[in-house]
Order: structure tokens, then C-alpha cells, then sequence
């Protein structure tokens, strides 16, 4: 909610007593979308697509302004196919188990964005079981253990320092014995310019694959939505290592306007799926693409 | 982003060789393409507007040098303007307290936990001190597990009550403690919070109140991106750290967030965290973070090539 007010409160006030869309009204609205983390380029993208519509148009006051952001970030954002949302956290249909690997930089919140979906497939009913595969950070498990205590779902662990990729390779074996309907698998935090650890990751995959060679059926990327460019590169190079398949961005319940969004979702086609707005087991949501852009400009 | 600023730095300064003075006309563009780049390294767009404006002031009507060539001169002139503003005061480091108390705060997910670790190493091998770690975290699941790992690691002693769920009696009892122990050290850890969250700003407020600390330390991702200086403003505000504490710098960002920082809360960043081993940390280099943050590596070799 925050996040939404503050981008908006920003845009009214970038056209505020204006009653036409002229040089000034496009420089504040860059200064928005800029201090949104959008970044330049993508800024600049939608700012072109604007100044073309003005030239088009001749006459655009500023009330149409905001129709056409939100169409030009709207056509921005990816729509992953209907089927593999999660809207009411049901599964997507043909495959069971569904694996979901959870990877990114340290500290964005992966751990914790699965603490919560645990807690939320389980109250739609959904079999759940988490893997421990954070072997390295100090107290990963037990912060795991945790969470899986609080959602009353199972884990499969091992003690700090064996090989994440075996503690992947048990959790699906013993998912698929239970009969689980999701399997949410831990990663250490890993930056992606550290190629050996971005291997380990790639290894990972493959041992999954081992067991259900369709799996990871997602491989989510976890972005901290205060993370400002950087967040592009790390789209970059956990895709080249992992092919992720969708996004989740955290912390939005700050300050931060996780601008980030609209930009990767723009360059590298990824889909948002969650969004992350607090520390509890219910802070999280399912991404509504809609209703993002419309919170991005409705009063 | 960056080959493309040093090609257009060097395109742009071709220009104006045999010209007299760095003229308006001359440098609009160029003071653009350092902009764009401050604003692509995420130091905050405001700041860079002030920083590149304050730049073409100082370019505008310099004497272009004979021995040099324009490229250079402006190269130099940047350079200049942003090593000034990264380091500026002398920090020092105050452990002088008998038991010192090091109070460390910021967001969530931000490295403090590790750093306090990595602090208590470096002044227990580098500074011949007797430190104790404090695990006043008491909301992250397993946040006093996490600092225990790393206390073995190290061989620094963690004083926690895993009961209690009052931070700031945790802080005043492990005070108690350090003076039992013969400890001259003290590191508080905190749990992440958000600068908006009311309840938790005041807590930490709190502890401050409580332990009265030698040092405050607001620890910061390097990949923050525009919003650091709210951020930073709202912790400084509440806190009125001692010093900044750059983490992640193992990573590639560009790290324009210590210049937005620094540039708001005008405080000295002490350290730089680099990995997530114990022995990963240094002090702060202002020249170092001011040629990251440009990408220097390609204007160093825009001055070799010209
Ligand atoms: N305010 C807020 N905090 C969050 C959110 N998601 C996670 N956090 C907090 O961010 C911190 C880091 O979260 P983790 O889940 O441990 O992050 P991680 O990516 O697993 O970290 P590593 O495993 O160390 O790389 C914790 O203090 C979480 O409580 C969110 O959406 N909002
Ligand atoms: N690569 C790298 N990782 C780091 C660095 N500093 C911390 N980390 C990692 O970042 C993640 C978060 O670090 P923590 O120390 O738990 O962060 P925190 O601020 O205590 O987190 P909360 O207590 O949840 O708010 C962990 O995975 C750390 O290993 C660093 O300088 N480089
Ligand atoms: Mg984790
Ligand atoms: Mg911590």
C-alpha cells in the first residue's frame, strides 16, 4: 500500500497544476519513475512512448497521462500463462509433484518467502514439504526448522556443511513417496558473480532432474525490492544458471518502490508471481499485474 | 553502460582539444553521461543532479591544460569531487570504553548479524580486544543460533537469554556480564527493521537510551537502490549513528548508495563487508568506493588510451 501511494503521490505531484503534458510535466515524471528504481533505460523507454502520444495526439492533458502509464507499464509487465499463476495458491494442472527451487542473492528473504508459502498452500489445503538445501549459511537449518514448525509442514535437513545438492536430491525422493502436492526447496544466498557457487546451483537443478526430469517446474528468484540495478544483473545470471522462471520481490512493505519490477520484467520477460510485504507467514501476495499497476495510479 | 559512458567521455572531449576553456557548450552532454551513470550505479537522482552540477562548475572555465588532454582533465576533475565527498572527516573507530558498546541497526537482511561477527573477529585478532557478542534479535527465527554459529567460528563468547523478549534488558544485562567476564568489548546485535516501522524504531531507540552506546553502526546492502537515503535519513534521525557499514561488496553492484549516504546523513562510513567469511571485512577506502562507483576501471584506461 505504502509503495503504491508513495509512486503515485510522486506522479499527481509531477503534474500537479498542469493542465497539459509538456517537457516539464515528462522531466518529473522521469524523476518518479527514476527514484522508483525503474532505471534509466526503461525510463526512458516509457518516457519516448509518451513524448510520441503527445506528438501524435497534439493535445494530451494531463488526466489522459495517466491512462496511458499505466497501459505503457501495464504492456511492460510480463503475463506468465493462466495457468501457472497461483491465484488462491492452487497448482498448476498435469505434473505432481510441483518443485519449486528457491534462489538468490543472500538476505533478499528466500528462506522466509518460503516459510510463508508453506503456511499459504497449506491453508488451500496443498500437502506441503520443504528442503533444508541452505547447507552453508550459520543457522539456515534451524531457521528453516522453524518455519516449518510455525506452518506444521515437514522438512527434509541434514547438519550444516553436507552437500545442498544430495539435501535436494533426498527431499524430492521423499516428496514423491509421500505423495506431496509441493515441494518448496531452500538455497544459501549466493551473489552471481561467484561462478563456482552458481555452478553448485546449476548442479542442483540437475540432481532434482535426477528424480523428475520435468522438476524444477519453477525455479523462483527471490529480488529484494529495496535492491536498486544490481537487481538486473542478478535476473541475468541466475537465469543463464537456473532458467528462473518466475519472480518474487520482498520488503515492499518499506519505502523502497520496487521500481525493479517493471524494468526485469521488461528486459528478461520474467514473470512476478509474489511480493512479499512483511516478516509474518501471511505477508505475502499473489502478484495481480492489474491491480499493481492500477495501485500504481488509483488515488 | 559503463564502455559506453567512457566512449562517449572520450567522443565528447575530442571536441574540445585546442579549445581554450572548458566551455558551457563543451560539457552539457558530458555532465549528462556522468549523471546517467551515477544514476545506473544507483546513487540517488537528486544527488546526482547536485553532484554533476557542482562538477560543471568546477570544469566550467577551467584553463584545458597543455599537458594534458580535455579527457583526462575532466576525468581528474570527477574523480577529485568524489573522493572528497566519499571520505571527508577522519573516522575513527571508538573502542575505548571499558567495556566499549557497539550498537549495530538496519534492515532487514541487510549483513548485520555477520558483520557482528566479523567485528568482533577483527578486533579480537587486529586490536588485541576481548569482545562479546549480544543477540538482542529477538524476532528473526533462529537469529541467536546464527550468531552462536558464528561466535565458534571465532572464539568470541555470545551472551544471550533466549527467554527474555525484552531487547533492551538483553542489551543492559549482557553490560553486566562483559564487566563479570573481564570483556572490553560489547557488539549489540539488532534484528532488521524497517525505517517506517514505528514500533521498531522505537525499540531501538530504546536500547540506545538504555546502553548508551560508544558507537552506533547503521549497516547498508551495497545494492540499495534509491531508496537509501530515506532510509539512512529515517535511521540517523532516530539513531544519530556513528558510522556507516557497507556490506556485499563481494558482489558487482556499483554501490551508488554509500555516495546518496554519504551525501545525506553525512556520516563517515567505517567498514566495508565483502564475503561471508569472518575474515572478510575492511576498513573504508573513499578512493576505492569513488572508482566503483564511476567504474573507474574503464576511465583509467579512457586516460591510458588517450
Ligand atoms: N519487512 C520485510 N522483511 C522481510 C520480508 N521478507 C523477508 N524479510 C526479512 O528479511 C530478512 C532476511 O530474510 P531471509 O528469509 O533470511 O533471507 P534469505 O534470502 O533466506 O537469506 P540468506 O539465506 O541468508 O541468503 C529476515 O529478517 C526476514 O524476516 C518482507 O517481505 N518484508
Ligand atoms: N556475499 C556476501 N554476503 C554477505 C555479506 N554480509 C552478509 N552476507 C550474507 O547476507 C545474508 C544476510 O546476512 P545477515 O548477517 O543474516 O543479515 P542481517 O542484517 O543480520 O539480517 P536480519 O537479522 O534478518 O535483519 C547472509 O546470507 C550472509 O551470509 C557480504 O559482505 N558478502
Ligand atoms: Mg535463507
Ligand atoms: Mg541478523
Amino acid at each position: 500500500q505504502k509503495t503504491r501511494e508513495g509512486f503515485f503521490g510522486k506522479i499527481t505531484k509531477a503534474i500537479a497544476g498542469k493542465s497539459t503534458v509538456d517537457v516539464d510535466v515528462l522531466d518529473n515524471l522521469e524523476d518518479a519513475l527514476v527514484s522508483a528504481d525503474v532505471g534509466i533505460e526503461t525510463t526512458v523507454k516509457i518516457i519516448e512512448n509518451i513524448e510520441l502520444r503527445v506528438a501524435k495526439d497534439k493535445y494530451l492533458n494531463t488526466a489522459e497521462l495517466n491512462g496511458i502509464l499505466k497501459a505503457e507499464i501495464e504492456a511492460l509487465l510480463v503475463k506468465g500463462d493462466a495457468d501457472a499463476t497461483y491465484e488462491n495458491y492452487e497448482l498448476p494442472k498435469g505434473h505432481h509433484p510441483h518443485v519449486i527451487l528457491v534462489v538468490g542473492v543472500n538476505g533478499v528473504g528466500k528462506t522466509t518467502t518460503i516459510g510463508k508459502l508453506a503456511h499459504n498452500f497449506s491453508l488451500a489445503g496443498k500437502s506441503v514439504l520443504l528442503g533444508a538445501a541452505d547447507t552453508f549459511r550459520a543457522a539456515a537449518v534451524e531457521q528453516l526448522t522453524i518455519w516449518s514448525e510455525r506452518t506444521g509442514v515437514p522438512i527434509v535437513k541434514r547438519e550444516q556443511g553436507s552437500d545442498p545438492a544430495s539435501v535436494a536430491y533426498d527431499t524430492v525422493v521423499s516428496g514423491v513417496a509421500r505423495n506431496a502436492d509441493v515441494i518448496l526447496i531452500d538455497t544459501a544466498g549466493r551473489l552471481h558473480n561467484k561462478a563456482h557457487l552458481m555452478d553448485e546451483l546449476s548442479k542442483i537443478k540437475k540432481v532434482i532432474q535426477k528424480v523428475i526430469p520435468a522438476a524444477p517446474h519453477e525455479v523462483m528468484l527471490v529480488l529484494d525490492g529495496s535492491t536498486g540495478q544490481n537487481a538486473l544483473e542478478q535476473a541475468k545470471h541466475f537465469t543463464a544458471a537456473t532458467e528462473v522462471t518466475a519472480l518474487t520481490i520482498t520488503k515492499l512493505d518499506g519505502t523502497a518502490k520496487g521500481g525493479v519490477v517493471i524494468a526485469i520484467a521488461d528486459q528478461f520477460k520474467i514473470p512476478v508471481k509474489f511480493i512479499g510485504v512483511g516478516e509474518k507467514a501471511q505477508d505475502l501476495l499473489v502478484f495481480d499485474g492489474k491491480q499493481f499497476v492500477n495501485g500504481l495510479f488509483s488515488l | 553502460m559503463f564502455n559506453s559512458l567512457s566512449e562517449k567521455l572520450e567522443s565528447a572531449f575530442k571536441n574540445i582539444k585546442g579549445e581554450g576553456r572548458i566551455s558551457e557548450l563543451n560539457i552539457a552532454n558530458t555532465v549528462k553521461d556522468i549523471r546517467r551513470a551515477l544514476v545506473d550505479a544507483d546513487v540517488n537522482y537528486k544527488i546526482a543532479k547536485e553532484f554533476t552540477d557542482k562538477v560543471k562548475e568546477t570544469a566550467l572555465g577551467s584553463k584545458v591544460l597543455l599537458s594534458v588532454n580535455p579527457g583526462q582533465q575532466m576525468v581528474k576533475i570527477v574523480q577529485d569531487e568524489l573522493t572528497a565527498l566519499m571520505g571527508g572527516t577522519e573516522s575513527e573507530f571508538n573502542v575505548t570504553g571499558n567495556p566499549a558498546i557497539i550498537l549495530i541497526a538496519g534492515l532487514q537482511g541487510s549483513g548485520k548479524t555477520t558483520f557482528s561477527g566479523k567485528l568482533a573477529n577483527y578486533l579480537k585478532t587486529k586490536k588485541g580486544k576481548s569482545p562479546l557478542l549480544v543477540a538482542a534479535d529477538i524476532y528473526r527465527p533462529a537469529a541467536i543460533d546464527q550468531l552462536e554459529v558464528l561466535g565458534g567460528q571465532i572464539g568470541v563468547d555470545v551472551y544471550s537469554e533466549r527467554e527474555n523478549k525484552d531487547a533492551v534488558s538483553i542489551a543492559q544485562n549482557a553490560i553486566k556480564e562483559a564487566r563479570s567476564k573481564n570483556k572490553n568489548v560489547i557488539i549489540i546485535d539488532t534484528a532488521g527493521r524497517l525505517a517506517v516501522d514505528e514500533v521498531m524504531m522505537t525499540e531501538v531507540a530504546n536500547v540506545k537510551a538504555a546502553v548508551n552506546p560508544h558507537e552506533i553502526l547503521f549497516v547498508v546492502d551495497s545494492m540499495t537502490g534509491q531508496d537509501a537515503v530515506n532510509t539512512a535519513a529515517a535511521f540517523n534521525e532516530r539513531l544519530d549513528f556513528s558510522g556507516v557499514v557497507l556490506t556485499k561488496l563481494d558482489g558487482d553492484t556499483r554501490g551508488g548508495a554509500a555516495l546518496s549516504i554519504k551525501y545525506t546523513v553525512n556520516k563517515p562510513i567505517k567498514f566495508m563487508s565483502s564475503g561471508e567469511k569472518m575474515d572478510t571485512l575492511d576498513v573504508f577506502y573513499p578512493e576505492r568506493m569513488a572508482q566503483r562507483i564511476l567504474g573507474m576501471g574503464d576511465i583509467v584506461s579512457l586516460v591510458e588510451k588517450a
